[in-house]
Formats: structure tokens, sequence, C-alpha cells
């Protein structure tokens, strides 16, 4: 029996098989699928005719698409590089073990275990008008209440702070982790140079932990390109589907007015996008690997 | 200690107690939404309509709470969060570890290509998927059941992932020493490595527990029957009928009795889960 261990036999294969099975035709299956449909005119029970790149047409002609594709990235261009300098920043104040910090880095973490409904709930208890937080503090100061949900531009903007109050704890534990592989040496040999904080920070920290902070924007880029369920509960797009994503887009096409082979158009677009980020995201931490070793 | 130390050392004192005063500040700022929940979810909804700045007012009240025990719902969409969530977890651990300890220890034609394949799997989004999964739900009347809601991230090939690293991590030697036995490979799997991977498990298992648990995408579209709702959709569902029918107070103890499982978890299993959440994002 031993041989069959060491030596190829295809009863080994056996052990795959059930994951295998699965693999196949609970995502291989349905992502060529999807691209299948995309290419025809279809309705809730099944492809009908072949229509070409025709959805594709429609997608990209149609200014909901584009107006969700601007709001997209627009989103991901400000919630990403706050949630980058912020998820740092903790990371920089909280790298020494003491119970404070432990204790900070778990709170600060804490967040990221809610489901986005929790988060959603939340948040709109501090934006809605009259009985928020937000409007009970603005009310005490004095200050003209805003109304954050349905006021173009800061419905984008409120949406944008659940998130980033909820996705914060990934890039400062992804930091904290970096932080503590620089090598103490280098350190040691800074404060012989009696170089001063900054100096250190800018000198030694930042440049020891580029690679994370690359890796952890590629990330980050890729989980905010698929935000959904703030946009959906908070502002539900509005007002005037000034805060509706891509992905709310096609939830919306696919699965309210059941278009389905535009919604299957779209969201290969949508693939494409996540597909060129892991793309850099796999090659920022290959080079990483080979550094290392 | 040397004096250079002596000098550097009060500067990176100061500037690290104004890094840690700066992140005390965040934390209150980061908690009072929370703290904002809290406190309207232990007043009267009648009070509360009246206007929420009661809240920083006595009295204080549970009854809010104790609704909750009188409606069957949020209970019922508990117990369905808790099979799917539950379902969900030993459906990955029983995969992804045959996958994983194949991948790491035997040998089959095509293993490497089979591996990269699956690799390839972790780059596609839900989105991607998610159109032509509904549609095959469908053929085969899948949706509004456990079994429907269970099954779309057994495909996840994270957890298979996950498992191959922590088989390749154990020592060679350790089955080396069975084989001398004439062990077959599946008494070597379950008797000798598959103990070791008990801390693996519980990474694994916490984080498959918590994505199933908070999962919104694909129950908001699968589970269109309010009874068979997970939790995380029952309570969206009741948030867009906000204030009017049942009450802030009453909205807000539901939160907080939906994100108490989760919260005690993480308490828990704090390690756990950091070390899953952060090998998950690098993979």
């Amino acid at each position: 029996m031993a041989e069959s261990y060491r030596r190829s036999q295809w009863s080994n294969g056996l052990f795959v098989l059930p994951y295998l099975a699965v693999f196949l035709v609970l995502l291989v299956f349905p992502l060529v699928w999807g691209a299948w449909l995309s290419l025809h005119k279809v309705d809730l029970f099944g492809p009908g005719r072949f229509v070409g790149l025709a959805n594709y047409g429609r997608v990209l002609a149609d200014p909901v698409f584009l107006q969700a594709l601007r709001n997209t990235v627009v989103f991901v261009l400000v919630s990403v590089p706050s949630l980058v300098a912020l998820g740092l920043f903790l990371a920089l104040a909280l790298n020494k073990t003491t119970r404070a910090t432990s204790f900070l880095r778990a709170l600060f973490f804490s967040s990221s275990v809610l489901s986005v409904t929790i988060v959603t709930l939340i948040w709109r208890f501090v934006f809605i008008p009259g009985d928020g937080l937000l409007a009970v503090i603005s009310e005490q100061l004095g200050i003209a209440p805003v109304n954050f949900l349905s006021t173009s531009g800061w419905s984008l903007f409120s949406v944008g702070v659940a998130t980033v109050w909820w996705c914060l704890g990934l890039p400062m534990m992804l930091f904290l982790a970096a932080l503590q592989q620089i090598p103490s040496d280098l350190y040691e040999a800074a404060a012989l140079d009696n170089a001063g904080p900054w100096r250190v920070l800018t000198r030694v920290t930042l440049p020891s932990i580029a690679r994370t902070i690359m890796l952890v924007t590629i990330i980050q880029i890729v989980m905010q390109f698929q935000l959904f369920g703030q946009a959906q509960l908070m502002t539900n797009g509005g007002p005037n589907g000034t805060s509706r994503p891509l992905v709310m887009y096609i939830y919306e096409v696919g699965f309210v007015r059941w278009d389905v082979g535009k919604a299957a158009a779209a969201s290969e677009f949508l693939f494409l996008i996540i597909l060129v980020a892991a793309m850099a995201q796999y090659l920022v931490s290959t080079r990483k690997s080979e550094v290392s070793e | 200690m040397s004096q250079d130390q002596t000098t550097y050392r009060p500067e990176g004192l100061t500037a690290n107690r104004t890094l840690l005063t700066i992140s005390i500040i965040l934390s209150i700022v980061m908690m009072a939404p929370v703290a904002w929940l809290v406190g309207l979810s232990i007043k009267d909804n009648k009070e509360l309509m009246l206007g929420t700045e009661s809240v920083f007012a006595f009295p204080y009240t549970l009854v809010n709470y104790l609704n909750i025990l009188y409606s069957s719902q949020a209970f019922g969409w508990f117990f369905n969060s808790l099979v799917v969530a539950v379902g969900q977890t030993i459906g990955v651990l029983v995969l992804s570890s045959l996958a994983g300890y194949a991948f790491a220890r035997l040998e089959f034609p095509f293993r490497r290509t089979i591996f990269v394949i699956v690799l390839f799997g972790l780059a596609v989004p839900e989105q991607a998927v998610i159109i032509a999964r509904h549609q095959m739900f469908n053929w085969f009347g899948l949706h509004n059941s456990y079994l429907g809601l269970i099954l779309p991230d057994l495909s996840s090939a994270f957890g298979v992932f996950l498992m191959t690293q922590f088989f390749r991590a154990i020592p060679r030697e350790i089955d080396e020493a069975a084989l001398l036995d004439n062990a077959s490979p599946l008494r070597i799997f379950w008797k000798v490595l598959l103990p070791l991977t008990l801390p693996a498990q519980a990474t694994l298992g916490i984080f498959t527990f918590l994505h199933a648990w908070n999962d919104y995408w694909w129950p908001l579209i699968s589970a269109t029957k309010k009874e068979m709702f997970t939790l995380t959709i029952g309570i969206a569902s009741s948030q867009t009928n906000f204030a009017q029918s049942e009450g802030l107070g009453f909205l807000s103890a539901q939160a907080v009795f939906a994100s108490l499982p989760v919260l005690i978890v993480y308490v828990i299993f704090q390690r756990h889960i950091v070390t899953a959440v952060s090998g998950g994002a690098v993979k």
C-alpha cells in the first residue's frame, strides 16, 4: 500500500474529486454559462435568441450604467486611500503589544465581523434626519442639519463613511503583520544614527512595508469595487442614482427588471475590472516572496 | 543601554504617546454609533417617537428585547442562519480537508494543472457567476431551501488553498513513520494527519461560519420567502419599512440581538479570525 503514497495513482485523485465536482458545477459552469447568457436575449427561463454583442452595446449605451460606473470609480478613489491611510496610521500607533493596544486593535477590528445589514442599520440611525445621532448633535450645536442620505453628494459620502468604519480592521491587521516582519537591527541602526521618529518612519518603516501598502491597496480596490449592500440599504442608490454602484446596477437589471442578458453583460465588465486587479495582486504578492527567499 | 539610545528614546516615546492618544479618540468616535444603537435599543418606542434625544435620559427599559422573544420571526431567521452557517462550515471543512491533503501529499495525474485551475477560482468574484447560478438553482427548484443557501459557497477555493498550506506545513517524517506500518493514504489522512490540523480546522471553520452568517447577496436573491430569510436578510427587510411600523427601539434591539452571536464568536476566537481573514486577503 505504501507505494501508492508516492507513486502517481488515479485512486489518489479521489480525495480531490468531491471538491472538484462542486467547483466545476457551481463555479466553472456558471462562469461559462454567464458569458453565454451575455450573448443572448434571455428571460427568466433560459436563453432565447443569440444576439452577439448586442447586450454589451446596450449596457455601454445605458446612461444608468455609465453613472453607476462613475459612482463606483469615485467611491473607490475616495474610500480606498482613506482605508489605507487610516489602517496604516492605526497599525503604526498600535504596533507595541501592551494591554491598551491589544484592546484597541480588537476594538478597531470588531466592526469587520458584523454583517452589512447591521452596519447599515447603525449608520442609518446616525444619518437619518431629525432622529439621527448627527441630527441630534447638530441641533444641540445650533447647526443646520444636513439630510445626509437623500442629498446628492452627501449620500455616496455617507455610504463611504459606513464602509470605512466597517472595513478598517483588515488593512490595520495586514499592516501590523507587516510591521512585525521588519528586522529590529534596522531600527537599532537608525537609533545609532540618532534618527528622529519622522526620519525612522520615512527612511526605515515605510520603505520596508512598501509592498504591503501596494498589496493592501489592491485588495481594497477589489473589495470596494464590489460595493453593494451599504448603498442598497442606506440610500437605495439615490437620490437620482447618484449613489448607485455597479453591483447594484447588475442586481436591478438582473433581478428586479429580469433583463438577464444585459445583467450578464454588465457583470462581465465588472469581472474584467476585478480580474485585472487580481492579476496585479498576484504579481505583487509573488514578487514579494521572491525577495524574501 | 547606550547613551545614543537614551537620547533617542524620549522623543520616540512622546511620538508614541501622541499616536496612542489619537487612536483612543478615534476609537471613541468609532464606538459612538454603536453606543447610540444600544442606547436606542433600551428606550421605549413611544418615547423615541417624541424625539431621540431622550436616549440621554432615564427611564431605560428592556421591553424591546422582550418583544424579540414574542416575535417568532426573528427566532425563525436566527434558526435559518444557524442551519445555513453550520451546514456550510461542515461542507467546506470536509471538502477542503480532503482536497488539501491530496494536493499537499499525494501524487495523481494532472495534480499541478488541477491545483492551478482551482487557484484561478480565487480570482472569480461572485458577481461574475451569480446570474447563471440563479438560473441553475431555478432549474433544480433549489431557491428558498437550506440546500440552495448552503451550496454556492462550497465552491469557494479559499478553503482548499488554506488547507493545502496547512497540510504542507506538517513535517513529512510524520507520514513516513506511518508508511512503515503499511498504512493506506486514507488511513494516514484520518488517523495521523487530520488530528494535527485541528487548529487549522478551527481557523477555517470560524471564518466560514462568519462569512455564511453575514452573507447578503446570495440569500437576498435566493431566499425570497419570508420564512426562509436568514437573519441578515430579515434585518434588512425590517429596515426598509423603518420607524413607522416597529419603532427605532425595537429595530435597534433586533440589531443588537443579531450581532451578539457573531461578537461572542469574535471575542472567543479572535486570534483564529484575524489569522483567517488576513490569510484570506493575501492568499
